[in-house]
């Protein structure tokens, strides 16, 4: 860039406020392009780390592999082998139910909850009670996933396990069963342990995100008479609407993607009722030996997860550039 | 309720001087409806606990206490065998610093990286920052197990396999990405007068960095390495596989490893499980204050 274009840029920038701006760095007289050499370590370590394997396993896809002998070259055998396959789409349909528990259900109770801590208990109850609260929310995030296998194995069990225990004591023995064996109970088990384990996590990030909430636009609601409801759709929803991008963004990922409860607790059983895409693909490669295979589950759900993101980050540049353009 | 609205509107113009008055007002005033919520918020915390206090009462109970009363009784008295049983099978310490040297390197590693990407993406607003952003968080969209097999010949290969640099290599770089995309969004917002003042005064990208950007993203940094410690410390699939022996072993793998011991009983289980979260609690404990100040008050209006 030469010195005058530099120079007239911030009127052009005036003129198109949206495009032109995002052409140009923050910093004045540094073009984007000089910034490159702060992604080369970061870049350079992706590449290693997550590029090179996802090529490699996109290649397993077109073959015979069982870890031993080289692999084979079959084609699109195993992509039309996977369209097939009944229990590929089982564990497709298994991750929608992972989608409720871990984004819809914890995002939405999450945003109410921190609201209601931040803006209620917080306010009139004292910030002692609310952090205490949201550190109690929180808890079930930092228990590594083993020890939570253990615990829930505790509860769930069938034989004096705590939940059937609680039952019998208040005259519901009926309902006792074998939660985590039963087809039927199993995969709402799971969910609703999904929900216990992600809930704190939107709360802390939707909570930190409120305090940049100016609390004079609540007072000026409230003496406009909005209330509660009104204030929290208007006000609370709209500032910290990236924030929800982020946490619906990741824990999507998350959903789509969950290994470690599925592969602690019920190993995708009974039967298949609980298998989700990234268990079956492990159970592919590590228990059946089937490389190829494996490799062209995880590529699909790779795949999946991919389009996802595209479309949820370029809704999101959207609306940060309307946002821009304002 | 209506009347006090009616009241501070109608003083709406001496409303500014008496502000802190009504401030002090509301925090004292709590209706029958306040009370519920607080009640319910309550519940909620006591219902997600529960696993909790079962973790606590059964790590300090004998076997036969447990087999005779099962899970959900205190225990009839303090027996600590379980505990010291699990610590000394395990060898708990050096697992315990297995854990936290793996996480702690991971979690600034991984918050240098970000940044450094960050201050591209959302301060240098590198052409294709959106494809960069997406390409970087491949590294959080991939099922773990797709990497095992390729890293493994990798590593194996340049002698790093059953190293602790291996999974602090790969998890610097899963990390990284859920890092790269938050700070990249909330650099997006930077005050440009802050800049613009700096690059009057002649400083260079790299001294802005380290100036400018990096004090005042400070708090949302502190959050990333909270989140990034806990998060590595609970990985479980990549020390598995990565660290073969014993003695590189992390704390997850270890209790994983004695849960598949038959001879192991419920008790030691449960000390095993209160001793794998401590560390973790305690960390968070320790750094609640810093997640309170939150992800998000780097961006300055």
């Amino acid at each position: 860039m030469t010195k005058a274009s530099v120079a007239d840029a911030p009127v052009v920038a005036r003129k198109t406020p949206g495009r032109l701006a995002a052409r140009q760095s923050l910093i004045p007289g540094s073009t984007p392009r000089t910034f490159w050499i702060y992604l080369v370590p970061g870049l350079a370590l992706l590449t290693l780390i997550i590029v090179v394997p996802l090529i490699w396993n996109i290649y397993l896809t077109f073959t015979d592999y069982r870890g031993i002998k080289p692999p084979e070259w079959v084609g699109l055998e195993n992509w039309v082998k996977l369209a097939g396959d009944t229990t590929f789409w089982t564990s497709f349909s298994n991750s929608i139910a992972m989608i409720v528990a871990m984004v819809v259900v914890p995002t939405l109770l999450g945003l109410i909850l921190a609201a209601m801590l931040f803006d209620l208990i917080g306010k009139k109850f004292g910030g002692k009670i609310a952090s205490f609260l949201r550190a109690t929310y929180y808890l079930p995030q930092i228990l590594p996933g083993v020890v939570a296998a253990i615990v829930i194995g505790w509860i769930l069990r069938p034989q004096n396990g705590a939940l059937n225990q609680v039952l019998e004591g208040v005259g519901l023995g009926g309902l006792a069963r074998n939660w985590l064996g039963n087809p039927d109970t199993a995969l709402p088990s799971i969910m609703v342990i999904m929900i216990w384990v992600q809930l704190g996590y939107p709360i802390v990030i939707f909570m930190a995100a409120l305090q940049r909430v100016d609390p004079e636009l609540y007072e000026a609601a409230e003496l406009d008479g909005a209330n509660w409801i009104q204030r929290f759709r208007a006000i609370t929803v709209s500032i910290i609407r990236p924030e929800i991008f982020v946490v619906t963004l990741t824990c999507t990922i998350a959903a789509l993607k969950v290994f470690g409860p599925i592969y602690t607790l019920t190993g995708g059983g009974p039967g298949t009722s609980t298998i989700v895409p990234a268990y079956y693909a492990y159970s592919e490669f590590f228990q059946s030996q089937q490389v190829g295979y494996g490799a062209t589950i995880a590529t699909a759900l790779t795949i999946v997860i991919a389009i996802v993101s595209v479309v949820f980050l370029m809704a999101q540049t959207r609306l940060e550039r309307q946002e821009e353009e304002r | 309720m209506s009347t006090t609205i009616l009241d501070e509107a109608a003083q709406a113009p001496i409303a500014a001087v008496r502000e802190p008055r009504k401030r002090r007002s509301s925090t004292t005033r709590k209706t029958l409806g306040d009370w519920m919520i607080l009640v319910v918020a309550i519940l909620i915390g006591l219902l997600i606990a529960v696993p909790f206090f079962l973790i606590l009462i059964n790590s300090f109970k004998s076997p036969a206490d447990y087999n005779a009363a099962g899970p959900l009784t205190l225990p009839t008295d303090l027996y600590f065998d379980g505990m010291i049983n699990f610590w000394q099978r395990v060898d708990f310490p050096e697992k315990l610093w297995n854990s936290f040297f793996i996480s702690s390197v991971v979690a600034i590693l991984a918050v240098l990286v970000s940044l450094l990407n960050a201050f591209a993406l959302g301060i240098g607003r590198v052409r294709g920052r959106t494809w960069i952003v997406l390409l970087i968080l491949l590294a959080n969209m991939l099922p773990q197990e797709v990497l095992l097999y390729p890293l493994y010949f990798m590593f194996k290969s340049v002698g790093l396999y059953d190293n602790q640099w291996a999974v602090i290599i790969i998890f610097v770089v899963i990390q990284s990405a859920f890092g790269t995309y938050l700070l990249a969004s909330v650099l997006g917002t930077f005050p440009k007068e802050i800049l613009e003042a700096a690059s009057l005064d002649g400083a260079n990208k790299w001294t802005m960095l380290w100036r400018v950007v990096y004090p005042i993203t400070k708090p949302t940094l502190s959050v990333l390495v909270i989140f990034f410690f806990i998060w590595t410390w609970n990985e479980f699939l990549i020390p598995l596989t990565f660290l073969v022996s014993n003695a590189s072993q992390t704390v997850p793998v270890s209790i994983a490893v004695l849960q598949g011991d038959r001879l192991m009983d419920v008790t030691t289980t449960s000390a095993s499980a209160l001793l794998g979260l401590l560390p973790t609690l305690i960390f968070f404990l320790i750094f609640q204050r810093t997640l309170t100040r939150g992800i998000t008050a780097g961006a300055v209006k």
